[in-house]
Order: structure tokens, then sequence, then C-alpha cells
């Protein structure tokens, strides 16, 4: 039987069955046709994305950060390439010999490397950052699978601890964590750019693609510091702290004429180039950040304060007798007896009766607005991280006994740098000037707080402090006339004073007759049993002064004539 | 007819062969670019390096020590320097 003629075939099929089958095919085509329009022509960007992401790839351009200079162009931070040792644990095919091998060209323990590797879950561990080119070659030489090599940027700090508390530091990714770093982070990261390229099958760049983003590279900053100035500050201070077995100390150096930083040291202090010391009380920029009660270096204030108001003049004559003064149920003493001394002399003999009494002359309000104006209690504003403010109480809380002790720097706090810049107004002719950690390009405009006659006066008195009758004669420095006055102050302990814990201060100026430079030391907790002021920070102050003028060129303003010293035993003693 | 289509086709061979040569010497062009680039970069991280060291070496501490111990240098007593003004000394070497 032929296949035509089967009788299965013979019942006609209904047409609409084939109209169906013909329907459906057409509709498969349909949706054929859509989606390919779909595709090619609605949304063709994503293929095309697709098929570019097989040659095409976005690199980072990382941004250089900028380098710190000094003032005369000498670099204190520098940031260069270092490599970094990575991994993907999986792909890592190693036997523990090679992983040894590892470890020792690192120098690390073996166990650490294999700890690493073992990470589960981690699909990127870093083995060791930061590392030498000269080692990231032997290892790229031990040609183990699936150890990799990065580049990274690393700080260096050519200065090391002598620099430390200003600069700061950063963090291992190269932001800023302390100091001018952390200050000025987004004048000296920079932006990284991106570029998207065309790579070929060797993975060799053939072509840029547009879309391109440069990178920018931070700024360098230039600052005030002059790193000769800074080194010897450093060195000085260090000694003193040694030789009197200090817990600590700080330093001060400004400009005169343009409120310029040229130095700031702390002890103790850190190397920054050393990651593993990083962290603790050595990172805190005393100087800045601290306070302290300073004592007498705050008197030449209070007489401001009585000059200004006209309730003295230098010479007006101040009964000290007998070395004591009772308010309330406190006693004031001076430690060098006398029955009568000028003002210029309280000053000079450093008589903590005199400059009671004086304060005492003054509405509280008037010598809590010297303070306020002098720029104690306020931030000295220098762009520092953290800076204290200090405390002065408000006025309207001040008992009698309280107004007498401020006047002689008890009961008030401040850092060495504000008073460093309460100076500025004997050095500057009555204005205090804004400080600057940054090299300026003109001197900034100073804020009127004294009569020139007030600073004159104020100024000569100080001159008086540092010579033989003074209480600070080892201030003095052959060929220059210098002006200060020393501090010595019990240091607060449980809510009273420690009676054998001071801290010992000077500040001063030089040329006294045409003042040019700010020198404030401090030295914290002398142990070795000199205390004064006059004794562990005057010549502190004489030496760093004296290599500073020098060193700036400065012309001597007085004959060169050996210092004179008072004879042992003396001494005049400062009232503490 | 069929001449001008010759003479299109050889046209079209030339320029073809022209686009090909042009990028290849573009690509060539970019590779060495890029080399130069980063050559540029390597010189500027040298530079890095070497001032680094230059600062290291140039350290004021290590000055000093250098000058007071190898070279027997001393700051000089105050009383033995002669300072001369800047006009002064100006003067004098106008009328030497």
């Amino acid at each position: 039987m032929k296949f035509a003629e089967s009788p299965v075939l013979a019942p006609p099929l209904p047409l609409w069955r084939a109209r169906m089958v013909l329907v459906l095919i057409a509709g498969a085509l349909m949706t054929l046709i859509g989606r390919a329009l779909y595709l090619q022509v609605l949304d063709y960007g994503f293929l095309q994305a697709k098929g570019e992401s097989r040659y095409s790839r976005v690199l980072e351009v990382p941004a250089n950060r900028g380098r710190i200079l000094d003032r005369n162009g000498e670099a204190l931070a520098i940031s260069t390439p270092v490599k970094s040792i990575w991994a993907i644990p999986e792909d890592v095919v190693a036997s523990r010999r090679d992983t040894d091998r590892l470890a020792a060209v690192l120098e690390m323990p073996g166990d650490e490397v294999r700890k690493r590797l073992a990470e589960d879950g981690r699909d990127f561990v870093f083995i060791k950052r930061q590392i030498s080119p000269e080692v990231a070659e032997r290892v790229a030489a031990l040609g183990i699978a699936g150890i990799h090599q990065s580049e990274e940027y690393r700080r260096y700090y050519p200065n090391g601890d002598v620099t430390a508390h200003v600069l700061g530091f950063t963090d291992v990714d190269g932001h800023g964590q302390e100091g001018v770093e952390l200050a000025y982070d987004g004048l000296l990261a920079g932006r990284a750019g991106s570029r998207r390229v065309i790579k070929d099958r060797r993975g060799e760049i053939v072509e840029d693609l547009e879309g391109n983003q440069p990178a920018q590279n931070g700024r360098d900053l230039v600052l005030a510091l002059d790193s000769r100035i800074q080194s010897l500050a450093f060195r000085r201070l260090r000694d003193a702290v040694l030789q009197h077995r200090a817990k600590g100390g700080g330093i001060v150096v400004l400009d005169v004429r343009t409120g310029e930083v040229l130095a700031l040291a702390n002890l103790p202090t850190y190397n920054p180039n050393n990651r593993s010391q990083l962290s603790g009380s050595a990172l805190r920029n005393r100087a800045v950040v601290d306070i302290f009660e300073p004592g007498s270096t705050l008197k030449p204030l209070t007489i401001a304060a009585a000059l200004e108001a006209g309730k003295v003049t230098p010479n007006t004559r101040i009964s000290t007798a007998p070395g004591s003064l009772t308010i309330g149920p406190a006693t004031i003493r001076d430690a060098h007896r006398s029955t009568e001394l000028t003002v210029a002399q309280v000053i000079q003999k450093s008589s903590n009766v005199g400059a009671a009494k004086i304060a005492l002359m003054l509405p509280r309000e008037e010598l809590w607005d010297m303070f306020e104006h002098s720029g104690l209690g306020q931030e000295p504003d220098i762009g520092f991280p953290g800076e204290a403010s200090g405390k002065v109480r408000p006025y309207k809380t001040w008992r009698p006994i309280e107004q007498a002790t401020m006047s002689y720097g008890h009961g008030i706090s401040v850092s060495l740098i504000q008073l460093a810049r309460a100076y500025t107004m004997f050095a500057r002719d009555g204005d205090l000037i804004p400080l600057s950690l940054v090299k300026l390009d003109s001197p900034p405009r100073g804020v009127r707080v004294i009569s020139p006659e007030t600073a004159h006066a104020v100024r000569a008195m100080l001159e008086l402090a540092t010579q033989v009758d003074g209480t600070g004669p080892r201030a003095q420095i052959m060929g220059y006339r210098v002006a200060g006055k020393t501090g010595t102050a019990h240091k607060p302990e449980n809510g009273g004073y420690a009676p054998d814990k001071y801290f010992s201060s000077f500040v001063g100026f030089a040329p006294a007759s045409h003042p040019r430079l700010i020198v404030a030391a401090l030295v914290d907790e002398p142990t070795d049993g000199e205390y004064y002021g006059g004794t562990v920070a005057a010549p502190v102050f004489a030496d760093v002064m004296a290599g500073a003028l020098h060193i700036l060129g400065v012309p001597p303003d007085a004959p060169m004539k050996p210092i004179e010293l008072p004879r042992p035993g003396t001494e005049i003693r400062e009232s503490v | 007819m069929a001449r001008l289509n010759l003479l299109l086709l050889a046209l079209l061979t030339v320029c073809a062969l022209g686009l090909v040569t042009s990028q290849h010497k573009a690509r060539k062009l970019f590779a060495d670019l890029e080399r130069e680039q980063a050559r540029a970069k390597a010189l500027n991280v040298e530079a890095g390096q070497l001032e680094l060291e230059t600062r290291t070496w140039a350290l004021p501490s290590r000055i000093d020590k250098l000058a007071r111990e190898r070279l027997e240098m001393s700051t000089p007593d105050p009383r033995r320097v002669h300072i001369l003004p800047v006009e002064r000394a100006a003067r004098s070497a106008e009328a030497r």
C-alpha cells in the first residue's frame, strides 16, 4: 500500500491547525527580530560595553603626594615608590621550602607567611607592605606562582625625630595622620586620575580611549621652619633634658617680624620613619597641644596691664616687706627678700609679692583683658591639629587671691607657643602678630594690644632681668643685648601643687635694640637638683638664640665683652 | 564600465593598505610614547630618591659633626669676629 493511500490520512485535517502552526512560527520569528532590533538598535550600548571590556581596561593613575620643604627649599618629607608583596591565597602554589625562602627574604617568620596565605575567604592578602625595591627584586627572583607585587608610595622624613612633631606622619595608605601632614592633607594629597586604554594580547597598551582623567599631583608645601635652626634647637633641648634628667621639654623659635615659626621641637620625640613607634604619648606636640602653668614668665603681662592703665610707672616704688603678702588664708612669698622694689625691679628680681600688689591695684577686668588680648585662652590658630587654647577663667569668678596668683602665672594655663606669641607684643612695639607654620610672602598685620611706650618700658625691664643682678643672667649672649624672663613653677598634681616637681622656662628675644627672634624654652621636671628657669632653661635659650642669630646673620648690637655672671652664692633666686 | 570598476578596485586596495600602514605606525609611535613616559616616571622616582639621599647626607647634625671632628672646625670666639656693615663693606670694595 502506498503511503498516500493510507486510510489514516484519509480524514481531512481541519484548516485551523495548519494556520496555527503558521502563526506560531511567525510569532517566534517576530520575537527573534524584535530581540535583535532591541539589542542592535535600541540598547546597543550594552553589547558594545561587553565587547569593549574584553580589550579595554581602566587604569588608575596614582597622584604623587607633594613634598614638604623648609623655608630654604630643603626637603623635610618626600614620597618615593616602594613595593608591596601580596597574594591571592587560592592561586599560590608553594611548598614549605618556598614559603620559608620567601619569609627569609622578607625577614619575617615562616609561620607568619603561611598563616597569611591560609586565611580563608580572602581573595587578597598583603604579605608585607612597603619594602625596598631591592628586596622586591629578590622576591621576584624566587618565582613563586601567585605572589604578586604592586607599587605604593612611602613617605620618608630625612630629619627623623628632629622634625617629627611639626611634620607628623601619614598612615600606610598615604593619608595624613598627625601634624602638618594631617592639617594640609588636602593640599599635599592631590587627586588620583584614571585612563581608559586598549590592551593587546600581550597586555601592552595600544591606544588611549576617551575619558581620561589625568592625575593631579599634590602640591609642595613650604614651611616657615629653618632646618638649621630646628636642628640646633632640638639638639640643645635634648642636651638640657639629658643633663637635668628631665621628663621632657619644648622649644619654639619665632621670627618677630613675620610671626613665622622658625623652629618647634619637643621631647620626648619619635622617629616617624619607623612605623612600629607611631603610638603613645611621644607623638604629642607638647609645645602646641599641652598646657602648663607658666609661672613668672607671665609677670610682664601683668606689669604691662598696670603701665597701660596708668596705675604705675617703671620707677614707682612698691613695698615688698616683709617678703610675704597674706590674702585671706593664703600667703604669697618671695624667695629673694627685699623691702622695697621699683616696678622694673619686680620683673628683674621676679618678685611675687610685687607682682601681686601691682595686680591688685587693677580692676580684675583689666587684667583679664590683657590676658585675652595677648592671646591666652584662645587657640593660637597656627593651623595645627588639636591646638590647646589654655585656660583663663572668666574674671567674674576671680577672688582676690586668684587675681594675685594669676599675676605671676599660677591658676592660669597656657601652651608654650601661646606664651611665645604673647611676647611678640613686647618685641614688636605693642602689637601681637598671628603665627604661621607656613612660609609667608609678606608679613601679616599685627593687632595693637599695648602702646609702644609700654612695650619699650617692659622691654627695658626684661633686659634688666637678664643682667647680673636679675634672675636670668645665663641668658646673656656675647655681642647681643638680650631681653627675657625666667619662669619656675610647681607642677599641679592631684588638685594641688607637687612640692618637688617643676616646670622651668625662659622666654625672651634678641637683639633687644631691634628684636628679631623670640625663643621660648621649657624643661619639664628637671630632677638633678637644679630647677630654676634661670639655671635650667636660660642656658638653652642663650645657646639657641646665639646660634640662630648667627645663622640668620643678624648684626650684633652690643660690644664683644665676655658676659658677666654672678659670683656663686649671689644669684638672684626666683620666687616660685 | 569594467575599466572604471577595475580602477576603483585598485584605488580601494591602495587606500586600504595605506590605512593599515598608518594604523601600524600610529601604534608603534604610541608604544614609543608609552615607553618614554615610563622612563620619565622612573627618572622622576630616581630624582626623588637622590634628593632623599642628598638630604640624609646633608643633615645639619651630620655636617656639624663632620666639621667639628674631621675638619676640626669650631665656632669662632665672638671677640675674634669682625663685623662689617654692608654699606661700609661696599664702599671699601669700591675704593679698592
